[in-house]
């Protein structure tokens, strides 16, 4: 009974992909057209392009970047976010800026950081972890401003040290807001870690797929093009993991209230 | 409240007479002398961060320039049309999928696989395609902020209550009524957040496109003030997208609260 429920599952999860990649692959099956090859040239061309050699010199170079931007920019978002959030002076005051510098699309930021840092990883990691900190700050000092003020006060009255504080009620409590910012960071991370690499570099994936279309190595392109999805699709899951770990409580308690 | 305030001590009272526009604009004016303090006192070399008197006096040359407001118009078109185009489909298919549990099941991993691969991606696709035009960067726009509508639709016609649509359907509603007056009023509200989040995309991925792929627009003119040294240029059109950033929220903000003034309640945002 279960194999049966399961295996409907896994069907209705997997028959539109399957369906999709079947059209994608008898459509471009013949194609002798220069821009479509067919999925099974891609298909073959993925390992020796990606797994042989690129995998240390172009893929892991960028995870590596993304990794140490994106960590910087929670961290960097968090404390100045927890710090904006705590005081309203601070918060009136730097809120029209914050909210300009928000507003700045971050592409734009890599021509700027291109001045200061030239090519190399440092302008890539700057650039990702200026653009991916605004909104894991703006949705901290949102998350630090709505703690439930009973929820304060009780934590002075008891006389929670500072520490205690701050790791057991000002983090925990603004943690749904901090995950969504971190969220959207995420996936402006991404986009900057391929844009960065594809407006100026040396190695890396967006470079890489930029070579190969401007070699008009399009097989080559289109597993690139794959691999990028991959990842983003990867690094989603990961985080939706994170997430329920992170925020168990949370949704513990949101399930407990309905 | 008044009591609360009337016992404080009188610092802390003197201390929020002072409104928080006037602590705003201070704020901005703090940073306004911190980029014209920081390259003259030699913090910053000035050949990369232009005192900000001169970023102004490059900001007003380009005011006069034709050049510029053709790159204006152009990103503001391209983020338009855009985000037209994705808000219309997102909407349209997101009922139609919404509405039928068949249909939302089977396409479900479909768009949980599709929604998270970056749109830069396409990039170079688009290029082969239609080369630096208006229609390769058109491309990443719509492909971006289309699953933010569509995402928060289905949010939204999930949300319909139940007892509403039976009643509908009960009284032989035909389907599009039933889309008019039964769903659409309970997804209004997560089709103006979509719409919210996907013109903050839009936006960001027009300038991307512009910037990378080289159509015509703000991002194309910031890449072409770097290529040629004009740094003061180049942080003038900077600030111009963070103040078309910051004019695209205040608006989207503005349209929301007009379309939804007849709901009831404040809405707690969804969290996407």
């Amino acid at each position: 009974m279960t194999a049966i429920a399961w295996g409907r599952k896994l069907a209705i999860a997997a028959g539109l992909p399957a369906v999709l990649v079947g059209i994608w692959w008898l459509a471009t099956a013949g194609s002798t057209s220069v821009y479509w090859p067919p999925l099974s040239t891609v298909l073959e061309t993925f390992a020796p392009t990606w797994l042989e050699g690129r995998l240390t010199s172009d893929v892991l170079p960028s995870l590596l970047r993304l990794a140490a931007g994106y960590a910087l920019a929670l961290a960097l978002g968090t404390a100045l976010g927890t710090v904006i959030g705590s005081w309203p002076t601070v918060r009136a005051l730097t809120e029209p800026a914050l909210e300009f510098f928000r507003a700045i699309p971050p592409p734009v930021l890599v021509p700027i950081f291109i001045l200061f840092a030239g090519i190399g990883d440092g302008m890539k990691i700057l650039v990702i972890m200026v653009g991916s900190v605004w909104p894991i700050l703006l949705n901290t000092v949102e998350g630090v401003r709505s703690i439930d003020e009973v929820l304060r006060d009780t934590a002075r009255c008891y006389r929670f040290r500072r520490r205690t504080r701050l790791v057991q009620l000002v983090l925990r409590g603004a943690s749904p807001r901090i995950v969504t910012g971190a969220r959207q960071a995420l996936s402006i991370a991404i986009i900057l870690m391929v844009i960065s690499e594809m407006f100026a570099a040396t190695n890396g994936l967006g470079f890489s797929i930029v070579q190969f279309q401007r070699s008009f190595a399009i097989p080559q392109m289109w597993s690139g093009i794959i691999l990028l999805g991959l990842i983003g699709v990867a690094l989603s899951l990961i985080f939706r993991a994170c997430e329920a770990r992170v925020l168990a409580w949370y949704q513990g308690q949101r399930a407990a209230q309905r | 409240m008044s009591v609360a305030t009337a016992t404080r001590t009188p610092q802390a009272g003197a201390r929020r007479r002072v409104p928080d526009s006037v602590l705003g604009l201070a704020g901005l004016a703090g940073v306004a002398v911190l980029f014209e303090l920081v390259p003259r006192v030699g913090l910053v070399d000035e050949r990369y961060l232009p005192p900000a008197s001169v970023t102004a006096t490059a900001l007003a040359e380009l005011v006069s320039d034709a050049a510029f407001w053709q790159a204006l118009t152009s990103t503001l078109l391209g983020w338009a049309l855009g985000l037209a185009i994705a808000t219309v489909a997102g909407v349209v298919l997101g009922i139609v999928i919404g509405s039928v549990p068949a249909l939302r099941a089977a396409t479900n991993s479909t768009i949980e696989f599709l929604r998270p691969i970056p749109s830069v991606a396409l990039i170079p696709l688009a290029v082969l395609l239609f080369g630096a035009d208006l229609r390769s960067t058109l491309i990443l726009v719509v492909y971006a902020s289309f699953w933010q509508v569509l995402v928060q639709v289905l949010y939204g016609v999930a949300d319909v209550d139940p007892v509403a649509r039976d009643t509908a359907r009960s009284y032989r509603f035909s389907a599009l009524s039933q889309v008019r007056t039964v769903i659409w009023p309970t997804a209004l509200p997560y089709v103006m957040t979509g719409f919210r989040l996907a013109a903050a995309v839009a936006l960001i991925l027009e300038i991307t496109g512009e910037l990378i792929i080289g159509s015509p627009g703000l991002g194309n003119a910031i890449a072409t003030a770097q290529s040629s040294g004009a740094v003061a240029t180049m942080y003038a059109l900077v600030v111009v997208t963070g103040l078309l950033g910051v004019g695209v929220n205040v608006l989207v903000r503005r349209t929301e609260r007009r379309v939804l003034r007849w709901h009831p309640s404040v809405r707690r945002e969804v969290a996407a």
